[in-house]
């Protein structure tokens, strides 16, 4: 097995004015090591403010860590040319938490789809850019002529695989999920999650998902890192981390978890 | 101690009336807390804030909601004034808007009771310094002249369910109050609407989209879809042996791990206490 991502010390200081205009900063990220197998699911998860979302804008070089490195598929990100960076776009792709805010929703659903196809070289035009479209939305469940549609037309959830088209269009290599369904019902955030884990079979997808819920985790990810305090302060196989925590921190979580099997204890506590 | 019966609630749209709310029927009894579950779109919202009086002008209703005998949705705005605070609280879902950013967490918690009780300023003071420890905020002497932008979203929480109690209501209502928290803040926050409930012996209603939430805080269900009541009893009875499909598809839609407790198959005992149950 090989590595599709290697992240290696990484770290993200942010400045910070404090009163009196005394610098300060804020790591938001701290020393974190993660490495992603090409074809798994790792998921990362943590609290609001933990470092997750920042931790994911690095990997897709949207922002540049203060230390450490990124490895995608043995390139140094941040050593690669704007211009050769830029060409490597199109093997790491994002999934964003709100399907509301993601789309442009003056742009039809084709146009959006398309959008990235603007970062390859030999991107097809005309009626093959029309075909690749369509397939990419029967890919995630959507029927071609959804195209032509506008992104109000469409639910919470038919939107988030609309946003999944778009992130596939350019067949990345990695897929970072960033809270990609927790702004969705239940039952439909059983489907996508679904979709993704469908995705990764039959096309080997490899992903980064980012989330609060260790519910999810368990229904997705092999593998889960879990993220305090800008820290990855533990990371294993799910089952391992999950049924055999470690770390006081992620039984913290565990335990604070709300789930059914609290029912029958109600009366008994009062 | 609250009877909602038959309420219906529709709004006109450009192909007629559309009914949010259709033919519900509930009841909560004093000391109980009611769980109102449901998706998106399944009039969960809707049904409390008939039920305090808050409905948009243009809704049109039928049916009744019973206050001890005296129907909400025919009273006027003076009689509504008396009762919201007074007798019913409402906690919201997202804290930082509900509460006003330009006024300090004390005069937020005190403004509605000298408007109601006429209480002096020192006295009002006095009783919001002492609704904050019950929330247990901590360091509440110095939190109270605190605005809202300055507390975590926790904290802003328990600001709010100090506002709701500050007339002593009978009936909590608490839409999604934890939806927008952390885990271990929602765990807190839930601690404390459990014991608001307890000690106080006041009625609740809980409404959530989280199963989880609905077993863990009270002691009947009822489920919600596209504004029809599909099934209420026992919390425990609805989620262990529903008898509507729709009850079925939300507890199915579950992840395994949230629905450990059910003593699921392929579940160990090991997951089932690492989620929290008890041996």
């Amino acid at each position: 097995m090989t590595a599709l991502l290697e992240i290696e010390n990484l770290t993200r200081d942010y400045a910070l004015r404090g009163k009196g205009g005394a610098a300060r900063s804020l790591r938001a990220v701290d020393d974190v090591s993660l490495d992603v197998e090409a074809g798994s699911i790792v998921a990362v998860v943590g609290e609001s403010g933990c470092g997750k979302s920042t931790l994911a804008r690095i990997v897709m070089a949207l922002d540049r860590p203060t230390g450490g490195t990124v490895r995608l598929g043995g390139d140094d990100l941040f050593a690669l040319t704007p211009k050769a960076l830029a060409r490597k776009r199109r093997d790491f792709q994002m999934v964003f938490q709100d399907p509301y805010g993601s789309l442009n929703p003056r742009h039809s659903v084709g146009r959006i789809v398309a959008e990235p196809l603007h970062l390859l070289d030999d991107a097809p035009r005309g009626r093959e850019r029309a075909a690749l479209v369509a397939r990419a939305l029967e890919d995630v469940g959507l029927p071609g002529s959804a195209a032509e549609r506008f992104p109000h037309e469409f639910s919470g959830g038919q939107r988030q695989r609309i946003a999944i088209a778009r992130a596939l269009i350019t067949h990345p290599k990695l897929l970072v999920a960033d809270e990609a369904v927790s702004a969705l019902d239940l039952s439909i955030q059983a489907q996508i999650l679904r979709l993704i884990l469908s995705l990764r079979d039959r096309h080997g997808l490899t992903v980064l998902f980012i989330t609060h819920n260790l519910g999810v985790v368990d229904e997705i990810a092999d593998r889960v890192g879990v993220m305090q305090a800008g820290r990855l302060v533990e990371t294993g196989p799910v089952r391992e981390v999950l049924d055999h925590p470690r770390e006081d921190y992620t039984r913290t979580l565990l335990a604070a978890e709300p789930t059914l099997a609290v029912l029958g204890q109600r009366r008994r506590r009062a | 101690m609250l009877a909602i019966r038959n309420l219906s609630v529709a709004f006109p749209g450009p192909e007629g009336p559309v009914r949010v709310v259709d033919d519900v029927s509930v009841e909560v009894g004093r000391g109980e807390s009611l769980g109102i579950v449901g998706e998106s779109g399944s009039g969960k919202s809707m049904l409390s804030l008939a039920t305090i009086g808050l409905l948009p002008k243009s809704a049109r209703t039928s049916g009744g909601i019973l206050l001890e005998g005296r129907n909400i949705l025919t009273m006027g705005e003076k009689e509504l004034c008396g009762l919201r605070g007074r007798r019913i609280g409402m906690i919201f879902q997202e804290p930082m808007t509900a509460l006003n950013p330009a006024m300090t967490a004390g005069q937020q918690i005190a403004e509605g009771i000298r408007l109601h009780h006429g209480t002096g300023r020192a006295e009002a003071r006095a009783e919001a310094l002492r609704l904050l420890d019950r929330v247990r905020i901590p360091d509440p002497a110095r939190r109270i002249d605190s605005y809202p932008h300055e507390m975590s979203g926790g904290q802003r929480q328990r600001v709010g369910i100090a506002i709701a109690l500050a007339l002593k209501p009978d009936l909590l209502i608490a839409d999604e109050p934890t939806t927008a928290l952390d885990v271990t803040v929602q765990k807190e926050i839930l601690d404390i609407l459990d014991e608001l409930v307890a000690d106080l012996g006041l009625s609740l209603i809980l409404i959530s989209h989280d199963l989880g939430v609905i077993a863990r805080s009270t002691d009947r269900t009822l489920v919600m879809c596209r504004g029809r009541a599909v099934e209420d009893g026992p919390t425990e009875a609805v989620l262990r042996n529903p008898t509507a499909q729709y009850t079925r598809d939300l507890i199915a839609a579950l992840p395994r791990r949230a629905r450990a407790g059910l003593g699921e198959p392929g579940l160990g005992e090991e997951a089932r206490l690492a989620a929290g149950g008890t041996p």
